[in-house]
């Protein structure tokens, strides 16, 4: 399969086969009146299967919540055609908005308008706990808001 | 030497701050020596109240109750007016805002405006701490759901140093529902932080207490514990003993609840096995899980639990409030 070299833009990399599209519609992509192109199901020697996301477009992207979701990805950021820097992602110490607290004893199922916000508790289990009600997720893993 | 490793946090975060004007939401909000401060100043109010009766005159305390509580509830009353100021509040939700559709951060903003201090119970996990992010003035938590309740535990502590008059050292018993029971939670994690304290911790396979509090409290703070299905094999060696109730539902299978289920029911056969001082504590409401013949027993520490907790809520109000210099 081929897809068209970009220029000035993003190639999201490494991502757990998946979880592509999860980032996908994280950004909004589907939204976006530049190139974009999700690539499932790479063959890849580290992880047997990746996804990719190449973006044809400078976007401002928040690395956290890409680490929240995948801390195993790497961005290369093209520019003229050439990757002009690799960023590593780590999982974040706090997560704003990005998944939903399931547990219905918690106070954000009543309350709607306030944040769903997650502390990072065990980085080698990555593990966060809801900061209202201690309710503990595995990074990358929940309902998406 | 303290046994958390979290104390150095906690240390570190409140090293600048008093303790007036602070919220009160977990257990782990106090260092231990701010925990030993505000159990000196309730045993000073306990030993000469008088001179506490008019320290908060002109300040008002609102008991949010947005689900039943007599206990709780007349205990922070009684505290605030012991200490010379008054109350307001509510007692159901049916007699709130939130009834109407109001958030409870609205309802906090507003009750906020009125009051000086804030004592709140609500049975969804985590509304203590909205409140208090939505509060200008101290908000304590009195029970959110089935997470944290640090009012009970402060009455354990106070109830313990008391009575044991050391806070280390001791072999604990937590007995009966040790998954559900939040109090049970907040003590072990409190008593962890002492050094040299070890739990034995006595329930059914159904109701053993959650993988949690042993990876990452007793673990952490290197605290010894061993799990037990049988009081009576046990009571022997405890210097505290915590009872909870066991209730019948909570089995999978009504065979085991049959074999087990005395065990977990304190009375005169079992005290005869425990040690002259040991010491009794429940949470209360009591249902049967403590036989009544046990109550004229010395070391049945309970009912004085009660009042204890009544002290040690106006030593929290008074400390909150920055009014915590008695009569000049």
């Amino acid at each position: 399969m081929n897809v068209q070299k970009i220029k000035d833009g993003l190639v999201i990399d490494h991502i757990r086969a998946g979880t592509g599209i999860r980032i996908f519609n994280w950004l909004k992509l589907d939204k976006v009146p530049f190139s974009v192109a999700l690539i499932m199901n790479v063959p890849s020697g580290h992880l047997g299967k990746k996804d990719i996301i190449k973006i044809d477009n400078v976007i401002d992207v928040d690395y956290s919540v890409l680490g929240f979701i995948d801390p195993d990805i790497t961005v290369n950021v093209v520019e003229e055609e050439h990757v002009v820097r690799k960023i590593s992602l780590t999982l974040p110490e706090r997560v704003e908005n990005v998944i939903k607290c399931r547990n219905p004893r918690c106070i954000t199922s009543s309350e709607t308008t306030i944040p769903h916000v997650f502390q990072l508790v065990d980085r080698k289990r990555a593990e966060y706990a809801c900061q209202y009600c201690d309710e503990l997720y595995r990074a990358g893993i929940g309902e998406f808001l | 030497m303290i046994s958390d490793c979290l104390e150095r946090q906690y240390q570190e975060i409140y090293k600048e701050r008093t303790v007036k004007g602070r919220h009160l939401i977990e257990p782990g909000n106090f260092t231990i020596d701010e925990l030993d401060k505000l159990f000196s100043l309730a045993e000073t109010i306990m030993k000469n109240p008088d001179s506490y009766s008019e320290v908060c005159r002109g300040k008002v305390l609102a008991t949010l109750f947005f689900e039943p509580s007599t206990r709780t509830r007349l205990s922070f009353e009684a505290a605030m007016l012991r200490l010379g100021g008054s109350t307001l509040g509510f007692a159901e939700p049916g007699a709130s805002s939130t009834s109407k559709g109001e958030s409870l951060a609205d309802t906090i903003r507003t009750v906020a405006s009125y009051v000086d201090i804030i004592a709140m119970r609500n049975p969804k996990e985590g509304a203590a701490l909205l409140a208090s992010q939505y509060s200008d003035v101290p908000v304590i938590n009195a029970g959110d759901g089935g997470h944290h309740h640090p009012t009970q535990t402060l009455t354990d502590l106070l109830t313990i140093r008391t009575i044991k008059k050391k806070m280390g050292g001791l072999t604990i018993g937590l007995c009966g529902d040790l998954k559900f029971g939040r109090t049970v939670h907040s003590l072990a994690k409190a008593m962890s932080r002492y050094p040299g304290n070890r739990f034995v911790l006595i329930s059914p396979p159904e109701l053993e207490i959650p993988d949690y509090i042993i990876s990452r409290v007793f673990k952490p703070a290197g605290v010894s514990f061993s799990k037990m299905l049988r009081l009576e094999d046990v009571i022997g060696d405890l210097d505290i003993l915590y009872m909870t109730r066991v209730q019948k539902e909570r089995f999978f299978n009504e065979q085991d609840y049959i074999r087990l289920k005395d065990s977990y029911i304190l009375d005169t056969e079992k005290m005869r096995l425990a040690k002259k001082d040991l010491c009794v504590l429940h949470p209360l409401p009591r249902v049967n899980e403590i036989s009544p013949e046990v109550d004229s027993d010395p070391r049945a520490a309970y009912f004085q639990q009660v009042k204890f907790g009544m002290y040690a809520r106006m030593a929290l109000i008074t400390q909150l409030l920055g009014c915590d210099g008695g009569k000049k």
